[in-house]
């Protein structure tokens, strides 16, 4: 059936070729990477923001624009060690996560910058090695705030911002990720899948402005053993949630190691009828290891391994604790393996799937009172 | 004038992350779509919208349906357009066929995002043109569906039979021919009054006849046929019989009422009832001395009698919380505490986790009127002292399963006495018992102390020592008997003690040649184990002993007393059982070692290989020194392995997790029925847990019984090679070997660690270790003589006050 979809950038179409030949490699950790610099106040301020008021050290979105030269470092790392994806450096660059920092005003500039970051990187890479293709991800994190979940004890149906705010500063993330050329986006380390409705909401204004569109991967976020995204959703119901933003990709990323990840990887890999993505943290949090987290390289790699073996993934990566020593790990146990085909689209099949987030019969339901 | 998108946001907020509300669609519903919309902002899941049409043209209808679109919602779209409703099979077709083509190719709608509802139009009207509405819907049915492939359809069924209004028998008739035809034409979903749907079988064949030659268009004279023939199926007043008995008595007065929804634990009309005895008594405490309490006599009494069972009790207790909780605002306006029968405090000793015994017993006083403090598992003697001189209770119960705790409850005793207090002291718990509780416990205390072994004995406890004209003679029974057990046991003759050295030339002898070496030797973590494999192989008799009902399953169903209570809390317990796993609220996790092993004296040392150089661990076994009838062995644990090399030794841990813990406790307060389901629950899943982890050693770690292929009922009577006694139980009584197990089995990973009395917390968790030997037995060790105390304590490095601290439930003399 025939539906109506802008026509794609001609670096989607690029990356929609890769990923029906091979399993795609994204980027490692940012985060635990540019902690292990040790930067000081005066690295994250720089000249330009000496006299900023309140604390900038660990706003590492700022390092585009005062230490880009780091920045670069670690994303040519990546490029070197396999990533055919780059995130932008730009987790927290949105006006909403901003406010911690009184920099809600810089946020179309660190985005531009982050992407042209991450842009050289990949031209220098492309120029060095003639014939490889690489992506910049245009990286859109969760934001500090929450929709679904209310901070007063007292008052459940509290919120401290709306959908509409949460929609709008998103807006002006995607608008500047956009126009400096990003190939896609990542909206990534969910645990509010409403505000993740309100960025792809906005993304999908920012498209019809635009009159085209850019790949959009979304990968989520389980907190914990219970199996649950901290706002309380099932891993199918976070699937059923978003599809109808049509990604190019679902998949998880942050809080657990591949090990925990597997069975909601699972349950996505047999779900999806798109791309199934998955870059899980060096294992559970350890604060006495070097990095703070348990598995080196080849316990990362030995683990997506079996992912890879069973089907499970087309794109794979690593999140916190994870280095450029993980993706070249991963790359090298992961690449002799083909890719997931996805699941075949519930609206071509001849008899329609139920939804079993609302029954998992084919029985009718009935909607109604019980008595 | 109530503000629609105020009211839509605050309810949908307050329900967002409601766990059992996260798995399921919202359907939000409203004729103003800027409501619809502020509802589509605060919900994270799936939402469908009900609904858009092309009614306003369609330029309104292509942008709503964008906004749904981008708010991932799906859409019900109805058969409307510019003109009107589409009543006739083509006009359905053509609109519906139309919205398609606008939603799929104009805005990039999924078609599984589109219910389209081509309208329940009213029968029976006596009006010609209506007379094909059924027909043609269900037409529409089918053609939607094969016009526009991948979406749904619905409808509101109640306005079929609108004709008929007043003669439910009929509508019910009609609706469900309706469904019957409709679904089978491939209607998805219907707005359904699940009250007054007759099950399409079991309609009276006649009347089925004549609704369906309305339904179905078959006959011009349907309509006057059936309401011909109406009348006599609305007199058979045969329709909802069950359900107009099941409500007869809200015909009753209104004490009458609570009365009867306490005693049958109906909490549907528990606040609008206390809210007319309210009204009616005048003031809230009257309600609570009058009728709440004549019904909670009444539900004492039955259970007294045996004619009410725990389960029953503990739903009578929601139904009082309720009562009582929709009248607290009113007496504390009016500034006066209720008046209670009593107050209880109770706690779990320090070092133990279990409380499902003392959930019930506070239940049950609760039900009968006592103000229960509750102060959890593991509380430290101080607690209890300093909780017990603030509240000053009339009652103060100690709860404990584990042997240790029994030396906790003489130090709790000792400290209450020496802080002045001689409150009534209630003991209950497994391993407590009237005797125990005479011979060594009572003689630390000044106050009456009392071994409540049931539950339900409780109250009756209670009620003797608060009534002025029992008390005393009931104390004064009570330290008659108490001194008496304690004479006869000083009289005693001590049983015969066999001398340790004695005992070790008596062993059991096993004949069967040592097992195969396992094929995974070492540690094995198991942290996902499936839950409905292991809820398969459940073993139910324990579920039912925890309520009080007593006998074996299945066999208990058929008990003419407890039959039908053990079915309506087996039929609980599935349910529960079944959301739990669903909900994903639970995760089991084990862990199995299998080790090189070899027998040292009475201890086995345990190998990291088979060469057995040096051991990487040991463990401490204890040996029987009774003389017993027909038994001329003195058995000991470690007798079952080899004393050669090349024999193995195993152990396990399992827990059913933390999470089900709080997930139980999330229910105290409002359903505590539920806490204690969920409780028991747990304990069977840990030990389900651990009959599957020790079948898979059988048939895969060790692999010594590959071929073994057991019933359930076989499993539970054992019929399996090798045994997995627990540490603590009659064959190895001594709690602190688990340490020696845990740090083998590195099991504190599981997330259940060791309390300072050798409890496993969370309490829903199961230890052991695995004997492989064919004729492994269980078996009792006591009688433990001073020799082998000195024995023990010298193997494990300890004092002899220590031994006999730790062996004291075992020792055959008297300290």
């Amino acid at each position: 059936m025939s539906r109506q979809r802008l026509p794609l950038n001609p670096a989607g179409e690029r990356l929609e070729a890769l990923l029906r030949q091979r399993i795609v490699y994204l980027d490692g950790a940012m985060g635990t990477m540019i902690q292990q610099l040790k930067l000081q106040e005066a690295d994250y301020r720089g000249e330009r923001f000496a006299s900023h008021p309140g604390q900038l050290k660990g706003n590492n979105d700022l390092l585009v624009i005062t230490k880009p030269a780091v920045i670069r470092d670690i994303h040519r790392a990546y490029l070197d060690a396999g990533a055919d994806i780059l995130e932008t450096n730009t987790f927290n660059g949105t006006s909403i996560a901003m406010e911690d920092y009184a920099m809600t005003d810089l946020v179309r500039e660190l985005n531009t910058e982050a992407v042209k970051v991450a842009r050289a990187a990949v031209d220098a890479f492309k120029a060095a090695n003639p014939g490889k293709d690489a992506f910049v991800a245009g990286a859109i994190g969760p934001t500090n705030k929450t929709l679904s979940m209310s901070r007063d004890v007292n008052d459940s149906a509290k919120r401290d911002v709306t959908f509409v705010q949460v929609r709008d500063s998103y807006r002006e993330q995607v608008d500047a990720l956009i126009d400096a050329g990003a190939d896609l986006l990542l909206c990534e380390t969910v645990f509010d899948t409403l505000v993740l409705k309100a960025a792809l909401f906005a993304i999908d204004e920012a498209f019809e402005a635009r009159g085209f569109r850019i790949p959009v991967m979304i990968s989520g976020t389980i907190t914990d053993a219970s199996g649950r995204t901290l706002t309380g959703q099932t891993t199918e119901s976070f699937w059923n949630s978003v599809r109808h933003a049509q990604p190019i990709s679902i998949g998880m990323n942050c809080a657990l190691g591949g090990e925990q990840m597997r069975p909601h990887i699972a349950e996505l890999a047999k779900k999806a009828d798109i791309y199934v993505s998955c870059y899980p943290n060096a294992g559970l949090p350890n604060p006495l290891s070097p990095t703070g987290f348990p598995e080196g390289p080849e316990d990362t790699a030995a683990i997506l391994e079996t992912f890879a073996r069973d089907g499970l993934v087309n794109i794979v990566g690593g999140c916190c604790g994870t280095t450029p020593g993980h993706i070249a790990a991963i790359r090298r146990r992961t690449e002799k393996y083909t890719t997931r085909p996805p699941c075949a689209s519930p609206s071509s099949r001849s008899k329609p799937a139920p939804r079993s987030s609302i029954s998992t019969s084919t029985k009718a339901c009935w909607m109604g009172p019980r008595r | 004038m109530l503000d629609g998108a105020a009211a839509m946001t605050k309810f949908l907020n307050m329900a967002a992350t409601e766990p059992d509300i996260t798995k399921v669609p919202f359907m939000i519903d409203s004729s103003k779509f800027d409501i619809i919309e502020a509802g589509l902002r605060c919900v994270q899941g799936k939402a469908i919208v009900n609904s858009i049409s092309l009614k306003d043209g369609e330029e309104s209808f292509v942008q709503r349906a964008r906004l749904c679109r981008r708010y991932g919602a799906a859409m019900i779209v109805m058969a409307f357009d510019e003109k009107g409703q589409a009543a006739t099979l083509a006009d359905k077709i053509r609109i519906c066929v139309r919205a398609f083509g606008i939603l799929t190719e104009q805005v990039g709608v999924d078609p599984q995002d589109i219910i389209f509802d081509p309208n329940i139009l009213t029968i029976g009207t006596g009006m010609k043109e209506h007379d094909r509405y059924a027909v043609d819907f269900i037409e529409a049915v089918t053609e939607i569906k094969r016009l526009c492939p991948g979406v749904r359809t619905s409808g509101g069924l109640s306005n079929v039979s609108f004709s008929f209004q007043g003669n439910n028998k009929v509508r019910e008739a009609i609706h469900s021919v309706f469904l019957y035809h409709a679904v089978k034409a491939g209607l998805d979903m219907a707005i359904v009054n699940a009250g007054m749907l007759e099950v399409y079988s079991e309609i009276d064949p006649e009347l089925r006849e004549l609704v369906e030659d309305l339904v179905l268009c078959r006959r011009e004279d349907a309509t006057d046929r059936l309401l011909e023939a109406a009348p006599r199926f609305a007199a058979t007043k045969t329709e909802g019989a069950d359900t107009s008995k099941k409500n007869e008595w809200r015909k009753l007065g209104v004490e009458a009422r609570l009365e009867h929804a306490l005693v049958k634990g109906i909490d549907d009309h528990a606040v609008a009832d206390t809210e007319e005895a309210r009204v009616k008594l005048g003031k809230p405490l009257l309600v609570i001395e009058g009728p709440l309490m004549d019904g909670m006599r009444v539900v004492g009494k039955l259970f007294g009698e045996g004619k009410m069972f725990l389960p029953q009790v503990v739903k009578s207790a929601k139904v009082m919380k309720t009562a009582v909780a929709h009248l607290e605002p009113f007496m504390a306006a009016e500034k006066v505490g209720g008046s209670t029968q009593g107050s209880f405090l109770i706690a779990t000793v320090k070092g133990d986790v279990h409380d499902i015994g003392k959930n019930i017993v506070g239940v049950v006083l609760a039900c009968n009127n006592y103000a229960v403090t509750d102060l959890g598992v593991m509380t430290p003697t101080e607690k209890i002292v300093a909780e017990a001189q603030r509240l000053k209770p009339d009652f103060i119960g100690l709860s404990g399963l584990i042997t240790p705790s029994l030396d906790e409850m003489i130090t709790v005793a000792q400290e209450l006495k020496r802080a002045g207090i001689h409150t009534p002291l209630l003991i209950g718990g497994a391993t407590t018992s009237k005797e125990h509780t005479a011979i060594k416990l009572a003689q630390h205390y000044d106050g009456p102390m009392v071994h409540v072994g049931d539950a339900s004995l409780v109250t009756t406890v209670c009620s003797d020592l608060l009534n002025p004209a029992k008390r005393d003679s009931f104390v004064g029974d009570l330290k008659t008997t108490q001194t008496e057990m304690r004479e006869a046991y000083e009289k005693q003759q001590p049983a015969v003690v066999i001398p340790l050295a004695e005992a070790r030339q008596r062993p059991l002898i096993t004949t069967a040649p040592v097992q195969p070496a396992p094929r995974k030797p070492g540690v094995t973590l198991f942290e996902r184990i499936d839950p409905a494999a292991v809820a398969e192989i459940i073993d139910w008799t324990p579920f039912f002993i925890t309520w009080s009902l007593k006998g074996a399953f299945p066999q208990i169903f058929k008990s003419a007393k407890y039959g039908s209570e053990a079915r309506k809390l087996f039929d609980d317990a599935r349910v529960e059982l079944d959301d739990l796993i669903r909900g994903n609220r639970f995760h089991l996790r084990g862990v199995a070692g299998l080790w090189p092993a070899r027998r040292v004296g009475d201890d086995v040392e345990v190998y990291a290989d088979e060469a057995q150089a040096k051991p990487i661990g040991r463990f401490h076994f204890l040996r029987d020194q009774r003389l017993r009838p027909k038994v001329t062995t003195c058995r000991s644990l470690a007798d079952l392995v080899s004393t050669q090399n090349g024999d193995h030794l195993g152990a396990f841990a399992v827990t059913a997790g933390q999470e089900i813990e709080d997930y139980a406790a999330s229910f105290k307060a409002k359903d505590p029925f539920r806490q204690i389901l969920i409780q028991a629950l747990a304990d069977r899943l840990a030990e389900g847990c651990a009959e599957w982890l020790h079948r898979e050693v059988r048939q895969e770690l060790w692999g010594y019984a590959p071929n073994e292929a057991l019933t359930v009922e076989e499993l539970v009577d054992e019929k399996y090679a090798g045994r997995r006694p627990a540490a603590g139980y009659p064959a190895c009584p001594e709690h602190t070997e688990k340490a020696e197990l845990w740090r083998l089995l590195d099991a504190d990973r599981l997330g259940c660690t060791l309390t300072e009395s050798y409890a496993m917390n969370p309490a829903a968790s199961v230890s052991g270790l695995y004997f492989g030997n064919p004729q492994s037995i269980y078996f009792d060790v006591d009688n433990i003589g001073r020799d082998q105390v000195e024995d023990y304590a010298k193997r494990k490095g300890w004092t002899i006050e220590q031994a006999e601290k730790w062996l004291r439930p075992v020792l055959g003399y008297k300290t």
